[in-house]
């Protein structure tokens, strides 16, 4: 089955057409215009729209699809950009879709624990609105404090508190949607529970290939009412993941288990002026939250646990400051790589939490072998992975270089029977592997549901799927994994 | 109507979807109004693949068949210290967990950590066309491709037949205690579900009893802690903690529909505490039962006959009488999902 993005549309009655719906000021169309647009966070590749529309309301985003739609143009829906799986990635002679102007909160309801909000919300708007109830949204992707509620719900984000309270999607009580088609649709509601499929459920994490979400109602959670946050150095990684196994088998539940190796301790120590304790070669960081009286009775397990798994040093943060210095310096680790290389990838694939340590050696071993600087940020507690892969994009071949080891750390997660993503999406970086998760069949069966909701293939093409169809792509020639051989499209 | 099909690997299930032009899967029968389809509707019975397939405590996860009966899995999660989160229903009864998928029963205890939506992690289904594909996976975390099993909670197997699902589970609770804490009427009721839940106190478990005459609200965490939280909540809602005898055998009462009417119709409602006291006093008219659980968001109803409307969406558990009550407005893009993962219409719709 294949998508099809007709060669018959027509991008100058297109963009006459697309001016009678916004107004010119908002509609971007010039070349320096463009340029602000061509990549997401996902640097390495870079594709130009044919243009930019900047809806403010509802009924803007509804006519702009139905105009795509009628003129068989492709278009992305685009929230800060942030997306480090290149998931808003433009397609060339397609529309971009920016929702950051439909950023109302629409409602809070504080006795039902709820908000409904537009696409363009930045995640930690929702939490500062509703702070003053007691309450907040537990999802909390590093880049919270741009990233929009919106990319939050296309790629089904994660953050650092994923073992304990789950993703995005398990956060999305209801939402409004416009499909490809044009169709309005709602899903979900605002009561926490469901009758019949649970269509909620499907729609997040979508990609941006099944339509987009005009406003979602998201459940909110009492604010946990004390942290205890201990930060530990441990001369080696292996002894860090040691610890998170002891804690994970004391029968505790922490809010967030997290490592970050030498490499990204250097980043974040420079970039954020935290000081980690010297000669580690991983940090933990381990928060337990609740009642007072709660976290009382599991403070003392968990110092016993630490204490006793050889730590350098243990550090309990000693009130909301010390904790909040901590957090600033895990969350700031991508960018803060920054510093340590003109460009980097960010990679975001799973493996089965007992085979931690066994993944990082491989992944030094292989990061050893290409001679490229690799840095590890990770979700601990759940088995997801942040290898940070080094390189200098002005360097030949170097982008390539990079590729192709991020591509080995994906094929060994696969193979230790984790997953390609935990938490970025496929999107355009990693969708000649999705086959590498799943059968021709199973492909199929992803793609008959996405015909089913986008029969042109209109929204967001190119993205997710091996399909070959994709225009963003097609511009820059081969892919260079197919250059070296490595991966084909079927 | 003949003799269910009974495969006993998931190849013979696939040819068992195969073998009829209609077909639907069943498990225990434990809520048998939802496989009650036209008598040409072949059925599938999965009680045939049973068994854990894999059980890892230190991830948190475990896969298994899914004719597998609740009462196996939550006696092997608890010999480890875990348990499901999302509390089923109907464990004793004999309940599967593909049926609990499938009819989207999550327990009390899906107030504090979520429902099946919450848990489910991969299934390995069926599809209209026989194929036997496997979506999701098997960590605890995954975003890769649609998130089909969550689309499957409470989806009446009208999509595709379950063969083995991955779930993730948590660490049980050291301790609980429950309170039950009485309440005049309906609105009072709804008053405390909502205060309680926005309170400090991580409450496990927040429901209006049967009875209609209290509400129990259930703590779980270090045995320490639990009196001491329990001693504040009793400060703002007067009430009484009960015994760990009354409490196991309130609970398992709840947990096995044990309040319910034997012959009557049981329903299903998603609901929010603000619509309680009006579904209260319907199910007060007819002479009904009604557990909320879920702080005020799920409800079962349990009726002596059938009746036309309950003023919102439910479905039929059990008994007699349509399906569907209300049935909630199927949204447009339904029939080309239906038609995408069974084209050929081998399942029932989900109206019927």
């Amino acid at each position: 089955m294949s998508l099809t993005v007709t060669s018959t549309a027509d991008p100058t009655r297109f963009l006459r057409r697309l001016c009678e719906i916004l107004p010119p000021a908002r509609v971007l169309a010039g070349p320096a215009q463009l340029a602000a647009y061509e990549s997401d966070g996902l640097t390495a590749f870079r594709t130009a729209p044919l243009a930019v529309a900047v809806p403010e309301t509802q009924a803007e985003v509804i006519a702009l699809v139905r105009l795509c739609h009628a003129e068989k143009i492709p278009f992305v829906a685009r929230g800060s950009g942030t997306s480090l799986s290149g998931g808003s990635t433009p397609v060339a002679g397609g529309l971009v879709i920016t929702l950051n102007r439909l950023n109302r909160i629409l409602r809070v309801d504080a006795a039902q624990r709820l908000a409904v909000v537009e696409p363009g919300v930045i995640n930690t708007a929702v939490t500062l609105a509703v702070a003053s109830y007691g309450l907040h949204y537990a999802p909390d992707p590093s880049s919270q404090s741009i990233c929009t509620i919106g990319g939050n719900v296309a790629f089904n984000s994660g953050g650092a508190h994923c073992l304990k309270y789950g993703m995005t999607s398990n956060h999305v009580l209801g939402l409004k949607a416009v499909l490809a088609t044009g169709e309005v649709v709602e899903f979900g509601g605002t009561s926490r529970e469901q009758l019949g499929p649970d269509w909620c459920g499907l729609f997040v994490g979508n990609e941006g290939l099944f339509g987009i979400a005009l406003e979602i109602t998201l459940q909110l959670l009492p604010r946990a009412e004390v942290f205890h946050t201990v930060l530990a150095g441990y001369r080696t990684l292996e002894q860090a993941g040691d610890a998170v196994s002891a804690i994970i088998a004391s029968g505790l539940l922490p809010g967030a288990i997290e490592i970050m190796d030498a490499l990204a301790l250097e980043a974040a120590s420079a970039a954020v002026h935290a000081e980690y304790p010297p000669g580690c070669e991983a940090v933990l960081i381990v928060e337990l939250e609740g009642p007072r009286e709660v976290v009382a009775a599991q403070r003392p397990q968990l110092d016993a646990l630490i204490a006793s798994s050889g730590p350098v040093e243990a550090r309990p943060a000693r009130d909301a400051t010390e904790r909040a210095a901590i957090w600033k310096g895990r969350k700031s680790a991508f960018s803060a790589v920054g510093r340590l290389s003109p460009d980097f990838i960010v990679q975001d694939g799973v493996v089965p939490r007992r085979r931690l340590g066994e993944a990082l050696r491989r992944i030094a071993e292989m990061s050893r072998v290409a001679g490229i600087r690799c840095a590890n940020v990770f979700h601990a507690g759940d088995g997801n992975l942040h290898p940070l892969i080094l390189y200098n994009g002005t360097e030949a071949g170097a982008l390539e270089r990079a590729e192709i080891l991020a591509g080995k750390i994906l094929h060994m997660c696969v193979e230790m029977g984790g997953s390609i993503t935990g938490e970025h999406g496929v999107g355009l970086e990693k969708r000649d592997y999705l086959a590498t998760m799943f059968n021709v069949d199973e492909l199929d069966c992803l793609h008959r549901l996405r015909t089913a909701f986008d029969p042109l293939g209109l929204a967001n093409p190119g993205k997710m799927f091996p399909d070959g169809t994709a225009p963003a792509l097609a511009q820059h020639g081969l892919h260079p994994l197919e250059k070296a051989g490595l991966i084909s499209r079927e | 109507m003949n003799a269910p099909l009974t495969p006993t690997s998931l190849a013979e299930l696939a040819a068992a979807v195969r073998s009829a032009p209609r077909v639907l899967a069943i498990g225990a029968r434990t809520k048998p109004r939802l496989s009650a389809v036209a008598p040409d509707v072949a059925l599938i019975s999965t009680l045939g693949l049973s068994g854990i397939t894999e059980y890892q405590p230190d991830e948190f996860t475990f896969t298994a068949l899914a004719g597998t009966p609740l009462r196996e899995i939550a006696a092997t999660l608890a010999a480890r210290g875990q348990y499901l989160p999302f509390d089923p229903y109907l464990i004793d009864a004999g309940a599967t967990l593909g049926g609990t998928l499938a009819a989207g029963m999550s327990g009390p205890g899906r107030f504090r950590f979520g429902g099946l939506r919450d848990f489910i992690l991969g299934v390995r289904f069926v599809d209209g066309t026989g194929r036997l594909v496997r979506l999701g996976g098997k960590v605890v975390k995954n975003a890769a491709g649609f998130d089909v099993p969550k689309f499957f909670v409470g989806s009446l197997g009208r999509f595709g037949v379950f063969g083995e699902l991955t779930f993730k589970v948590f660490p049980r609770p050291a301790a609980t205690l429950t309170l039950r804490l009485p309440v005049a009427d309906a609105n009072a009721a709804t008053q405390i579900l909502t205060a309680a839940a926005g309170a400090r106190w991580e409450i496990d478990a927040l429901d209006l009893l049967p009875s209609a005459d209290a509400i129990a609200l259930r703590l779980a965490g270090p045995a320490a802690a639990l009196p001491l939280l329990a001693a504040e909540i009793l400060t703002r809602f007067p009430g009484e903690i009960l015994s760990a005898a009354n409490a196991d055998a309130l609970w398992a009462d709840l947990r096995e529909l044990r309040w319910t009417f034997a012959d009557g119709p049981l329903l299903k409602l998603a609901l929010t505490p603000a619509q309680l006291p009006a579904l209260a006093a319907t199910v007060r008219t007819h002479a009904g039962r009604l557990h909320v659980t879920a702080g005020g968001n799920a409800a079962l109803v349990s009726l002596l006959a059938p009746i036309a409307s309950l003023g919102l969406p439910a479905l039929t558990l059990r008994g007699p009488g349509p399906l569907w009550l209300n049935a909630p407005a199927s949204p447009a893009i339904a029939a080309a999902v239906k038609t995408a993962l069974d084209p050929e219409n081998r399942f029932p719709s989900l109206s019927a």
